[in-house]
């Protein structure tokens, strides 16, 4: 019994460590994501105002289309000038007012930061959401799936069909498929919107069999099973773009990770013993080499959030980039922010799970409670 | 240095680096050629359109594609009152001229267009000209009269009565069809003449002509909507793709590595904010940023490097260089460096950085086809510089003008295949620089 305890004990204390370690280090690390998060939403929305120039643009826009809507109402045409002035500039007021212009720009700023921070998006000026709502929130959130299930779908199928042909490419070091796919890399100096150039111009429009844009057919199909097969004939051409515009590069860098990782000596130790090759793959090559392959994983969901915009208006997609894309024409300030605040919260949402994930698989870091 | 040159020798027995290295020499000389032959203000000036490109038909593709296939498209036929036969007769107060336009019209397809470009320069009172069309089997066909300006451009295709008249065949159709065929029309081929019946009321006052029936192909590269050649934009495109590539991934890399080797040499607080900064950079997504700077500020060129440079700084690349450079910091020889009393700045600069670089360079080469895509992204998106042409903006007026559903696809597909070569170029010399430079490769 005493032995029990006593063999138990250290064990106990070590979990208990790692605990309070592991939670110090979360603490330290989720502070100063929000303060990363801070920095960037706050210059996101100097740079979104010019520094407060949008505003003097802004002023004259309203007051011109004050001026316009009096002077080309059929009631307003008795009026005197100086009455109509009155009204124009009554009707600038509140424009003033309902848009907080008279305000100066840094008090604002600070506000918006705030609101922003705590997800209260507010009203879009411009914009609005199919379904017809002004909130920022909305229109965002109806945009969000799209992009989610565009570069989702693309960016796992590029990662495990990657991850796999370098595993076992890895293996067959030197063959001719090798080489081929070795030959193939520099392909990947090309975006996945230049392919897509390529691949409107072949399947829409020289072998006119897959639509050239668009999510689903007009008018949308009735029925969820032909609605998915809508959404699939139109997310076939986005999704081979993005698949051929990747996928070499990445199963280059793969393989040549799995080639340094399976010359090591305990991997060549292990050969000599003559333990099965899927068992010195599990348990020889991949588990030590797991942090980096989640490391990759997570910066390459960090890239879809920000990659998406070209892809998506030379397909016209109907997600977030181009939601961006059109805010940023229309001046919209609060859709350009939100949707830059959507994107920081995930990016810093996607680098949490790494840390954490990282403290999980890293020994070191569960040790020495994350003084890298 | 005796390494790197080991290096580049070693390159040469990749073919792929050769490859990659022939490429971008053609480029550089392509380059080279474009700035001394069209210099950057002309060619501003021709991109701006207009009167430069009245000659030039709209929308033709190139005519080396159109010949390959097989195809026998119009070039350009411009007819000049200056080589025809012009007959004069005077009377009382002004001179009635005849002046014949003779051409040969042997090509299987139509025109694209026809303008009849006047100037009468000098006169008092306008002039005056009746326009007859003779075809080949005689025929003549009246384009009515007209008044002449001191500029007049006579645009025959725009004329709808002369349109019925030819039973709905649009003129530059109708006026060199067989006639009375059910079908579709089909050139009639042979000696067409303009006859324009002017009266002149000057004695000495010249009156030129110049008849121009617009090709359906134009030069090596074609033209674009606004009759403007490709061929200036695709050469142009090429220096300001290459330095826009150069620069960007300059300055970049070299700011990245010595704020990396700064941060790493001094520790403590310098250390901890460059790393704050640069996670505060990743959460700023680049693409958004620029497009955000291109439509509120200016979508010069030379802002949008800028930008690149000035965001490209704290990036993700400032881990990797740190986590090399770590090592360096405690290698003896920085030790001893430190020992016979080297400044801090100068052990950075000249002890660490160049530990490093030779990893670097193949980074550095693939990361210049990264920035000239991404300059092509902006001009796609619309962002492009005002001014200057390049392979985005050809690509993105493409795109605006639907280029692939009309069918132009050589305007696609020309700046894009120059975009794949630099591409290629970059990325195939970078992938064999990383073989040779890279020492956890070299062991393999």
């Amino acid at each position: 019994m005493s032995r029990e305890t006593a063999t138990r004990s250290p064990a106990g204390r070590g979990l208990m460590r790692d605990l309070r370690r592991l939670s110090i280090y979360t603490v330290k690390r989720l502070l100063a994501l929000f303060v990363t998060v801070l920095v960037g939403v706050y210059l996101t929305i100097v740079i979104a105002n010019m520094g407060g120039q949008v505003d003097e643009l802004r002023m004259v826009q309203i007051r011109s289309e004050a001026a316009e809507s009096v002077r080309a109402n059929p009631d307003f045409q008795g009026m005197s000038s100086e009455e109509r002035n009155q009204l124009i500039q009554r009707r600038v007021a509140l424009e003033v007012e309902r848009l907080r212009l008279d305000e100066p720009f840094i008090l604002r700023s600070v506000d918006y930061l705030q609101q922003a921070i705590s997800l209260n998006l507010g009203r879009a000026e411009q914009m609005h959401s199919d379904r017809g709502s002004r909130q920022v929130y909305d229109i965002i959130v109806e945009r969000l799936p799209a992009t989610l299930l565009l570069f989702g779908t693309a960016n796992l199928l590029v990662f495990f069909v990657s991850v796999f042909s370098a595993l076992s490419l890895s293996r067959r070091y030197g063959s001719l498929l090798d080489r081929c796919v070795i030959a193939l890399a520099p392909s990947s100096a090309a975006p996945g919107w230049f392919y897509g150039i390529f691949l409107i111009l072949l399947f829409a429009f020289v072998m006119p069999v897959l639509p050239a844009s668009g999510m689903v057919a007009a008018p949308p199909p009735e029925g969820i099973w032909a609605y998915a097969a809508s959404v699939l004939r139109h997310m076939l051409l986005p999704l081979t773009a993005m698949f051929v515009s990747q996928l070499f590069v990445s199963i280059y860098s793969w393989r040549t990770f799995f080639l340094i990782h399976s010359s090591e000596d305990y991997v060549e130790m292990a050969r000599a013993k003559g333990l099965p090759s899927n068992l010195i793959e599990r348990r020889y090559i991949l588990r030590p080499t797991l942090a980096p392959i989640i490391t990759s994983f997570l910066l390459m969901l960090v890239g879809l959030w920000s990659g998406a915009i070209i892809l998506e208006q030379v397909f016209n997609w109907p997600g977030l980039g181009s939601l961006l894309f059109q805010a940023i024409g229309h001046r919209d300030t609060p859709v350009i922010i939100g949707s830059v605040v959507i994107f920081a919260y995930l990016l810093a949402m996607t680098v949490f799970l790494l840390d954490i994930l990282y403290a999980l698989l890293d020994p070191r870091i569960r040790i020495e409670g994350g003084e890298r | 240095m005796t390494g790197w040159l080991d290096g580049l020798r070693e390159l040469r027995r990749y073919p792929s680096a050769i490859l990659g290295m022939a490429i971008i020499a053609l480029l550089v000389g392509l380059s080279i050629y474009t700035v001394v032959a069209i210099p950057y203000s002309q060619a501003l000036e021709l991109w701006r359109g207009g009167e430069h490109w009245r000659m030039t038909p709209a929308n033709a593709g190139p005519v080396w594609a159109d010949r390959l296939l097989g195809g026998r498209q119009p070039m350009t036929i411009s007819v000049s009152s200056a080589g025809a036969d012009i007959e004069e007769r005077a009377f009382e107060g002004g001179r009635r001229l005849r002046i014949p336009l003779t051409f040969e019209y042997e090509h299987e397809g139509f025109p694209s267009e026809i303008n009849l470009f006047l100037r009468a320069e000098g006169h008092e009172q306008t002039p005056f000209a009746r326009l007859v069309w003779e075809t080949p089997d005689g025929r003549e066909i009246s384009l009515g009269g007209h008044r002449i300006g001191r500029r007049e451009r006579i645009s025959i295709s725009q004329n709808r009565a002369l349109e019925r008249r030819l039973g709905g065949m649009v003129p530059h159709v109708g006026l060199l069809a067989e006639p009375d065929t059910q079908q579709a029309p089909r050139v009639q081929p042979g000696r067409y003449t303009l006859t324009l019946d002017a009266v002149v009321f000057d004695e000495k006052a010249d009156l030129e002509t110049n008849l121009v029936l617009y090709g359906r192909v134009h030069g090596i590269a074609g033209t674009d909507h606004q009759r403007r050649d490709l061929q200036v934009a695709l050469m142009w495109g090429t220096p300001v793709a290459l330095a826009f590539g150069l620069l960007a991934a300059v300055g970049t890399t070299v700011t990245t590595l010595i704020i990396a080797a700064l941060g790493v040499w001094y520790r403590g607080w310098i250390d901890a904010t460059i790393q704050r900064l640069t996670e505060v950079n990743m959460i700023l997504p680049l693409l958004p940023v620029l497009v955000m700077v291109g439509t509120l500020y200016s979508t010069s060129i030379w802002l949008m490097l800028g930008v690149v440079v000035l965001l490209g700084i704290f990036s993700a690349g400032i881990k990797m260089y740190r986590a090399m450079l770590l090592p360096i910091r405690e290698a003896p020889y920085i030790e001893a460096a430190q020992a016979y009393g080297a400044s801090n700045l100068r052990i950075v600069m000249r002890y660490m950085i160049p530990r490093i670089l030779p990893v670097l360079i193949p980074t550095f080469v693939t990361l210049i086809p990264t920035f000239v895509f991404l300059e092509a992204s902006l001009a796609v998106l619309g962002l492009g510089d005002p001014v200057l042409p390049t392979w985005g903006k050809v690509l993105n007026d493409a795109q605006a003008q639907s280029a692939l559903y009309n069918g132009y696809y050589y305007w696609v597909l020309e700046p894009a295949a120059l975009l794949m070569l630099t591409g290629l170029g970059f990325a195939t010399l970078g992938f064999a620089l990383d073989r040779v430079f890279n020492p956890r490769l070299r062991s393999l």
